[in-house]
């Protein structure tokens, strides 16, 4: 059986494990703790500590893992440890917290060093009224027109498969790139 | 869709940044304990700006300039005229001030109220598009790149600017607007850096080829990258932890068809 890895990162409370719950075949499996700094505990009761872990059988012969890093840097020692041997990942970014943009970008940035993978950008909750464009969202990061910042809602199937296919197709592309 | 969100979070450089790279039309609100500020664009140039209870009145902003007397405003006064073109016709008419002292007079107004705004640390935000301009003032098209350098000349909180360029082992590249440089005002410093920019040096390297300190060469790069003259490349790869594969883990080409065949069909 061969296994393959997409991480899913991003920033506190950007959607990450519900992404993972959306699309996974097996009932997520979560290290979260409850929120003890009053400034988080705001914003959600609990987060996760180490990572979440979903799976999907593709066939027989094949499975893919989602593996989701916890968003405080508090626990980063985690992201270079989820991010081995990875095939590409997905950084969420929650449309709604112009806050959070600048901690979205640096944890890009962490990651493309631990591997140049190919990697798109999910512009999260866009279903709510407060949600930047992610063509906004894209100036706001830094990131060039090359790079995939997609509309997303992490709660859509529809939506989290979109997400997932555009990354795929990203990897396909880099492999395509990298035979010629 | 409005763009909402803090000065705090998102500073008036970066916000200026995004309104010029979007090509954006409409009206920015920031209001904070300083005041409240509105800004009006169209296709990404600032066209108007007031702040607080100064309207950006023509009248206003020609007496305080000192271009007109009150008393010579009295003559018009009985005809009430609320556009500012008119007035602007008048007073030109009249002989009591050119064209030119006009716009010079709308332009210095304008720029007053981005410096102030640039100081605010904090302050609510709102950008809501496709809104018209304020109706009866006259709209003076200002490019964005040359204030958007202007506010990056200004941040003096180091703390913010290694929060907006805290890895500073990253190559930096030009554009591909060349243009765009020739329309900016560039210091004799911002061209040295400009210079040594080929894609390849990291800003460390420019650093130190320039003989620059850190916060200079963070502050000018600042600059120039929210101007949307220059970017960043990737980040130089960390080396892997021995025994695992940078990327994939060697996965096939077939692989990932699978998984493509899987999801769309999902």
């Amino acid at each position: 059986m061969q296994a393959v890895k997409i991480v899913v990162t991003g920033p506190f409370a950007s959607g990450k494990t519900q992404f993972i719950r959306t699309i996974s075949e097996i009932e997520v499996v979560s290290t979260e703790r409850r929120i003890s700094t009053p400034g988080e505990r705001a914003i959600k009761d609990q987060t996760t500590v180490a990572m979440d872990f979903g799976r999907i059988t593709i066939d027989e012969g094949l499975v893919l893992y989602l593996f989701g890093t916890p968003g405080q840097r508090r626990f980063d020692f985690m992201w270079e440890i989820l991010a081995e041997g990875m095939l590409g990942f997905i950084v969420m970014v929650d449309s709604t917290r112009p806050e959070t943009f600048r901690e979205a970008r640096n944890i890009l940035d962490t990651f493309r060093r631990y591997a140049q993978t190919p990697f798109v950008v999910a512009a999260n909750k866009q279903d709510l009224e407060d949600a930047w464009d992610p063509e906004d969202i894209r100036i706001a990061l830094r990131l060039d027109g090359r790079v995939k910042v997609l509309p997303c809602v992490a709660t859509r199937r529809s939506s989290v498969k979109t997400v997932v296919l555009e990354l795929l197709y990203s990897i396909l592309e880099e492999m395509s790139a990298a035979r010629e | 869709m409005a763009l909402k969100g803090n000065l705090r979070d998102f500073n008036a450089t970066q916000l200026l940044n995004l309104i010029h790279l979007a090509r954006k039309t409409g009206t920015l609100t920031v209001e904070s304990r300083n005041g409240t500020a509105q800004l009006c664009f169209k296709d990404g140039k600032l066209i108007y700006a007031a702040l607080d209870r100064q309207d950006g009145r023509l009248a206003d902003v020609l007496i305080r300039a000192g271009k007109l007397r009150p008393e010579q405003l009295k003559a018009f006064e009985a005809a009430q005229i609320q556009d500012d073109k008119v007035l602007g016709l008048k007073l030109i008419e009249a002989g009591y001030v050119t064209q030119q002292d006009i716009l010079a007079s709308l332009r210095a107004q304008m720029l007053d109220v981005v410096y102030r705004l640039f100081a605010w640390n904090e302050g609510a935000f709102r950008f809501e598009p496709h809104l018209q301009p304020v109706q009866n003032r006259i709209p003076v098209p200002l490019d964005l790149e040359n204030l958007i350098m202007e506010g990056a000349r200004r941040l003096r909180e180091i703390e913010r600017l290694k929060e907006e360029l805290p890895d500073l082992d990253i190559p930096v590249r030009l554009t591909s607007r060349p243009e765009a440089i020739r329309k900016v005002q560039l210091s004799a410093e911002e061209w040295r850096v400009i210079s040594q920019i080929n894609g390849r040096h990291t800003i460390e390297q420019i650093m130190r080829r320039l003989n620059m300190d850190e916060i200079q060469i963070r502050r000018i790069i600042y600059g120039l990258l929210q101007a949307g003259l220059i970017e960043l490349g990737a980040p130089p790869p960390a080396a892997p932890p021995a025994g695992v594969p940078a990327r994939g883990g060697g996965v096939s080409r077939s692989v990932v068809e699978k998984l493509i065949n899987y999801f769309r069909g999902l």
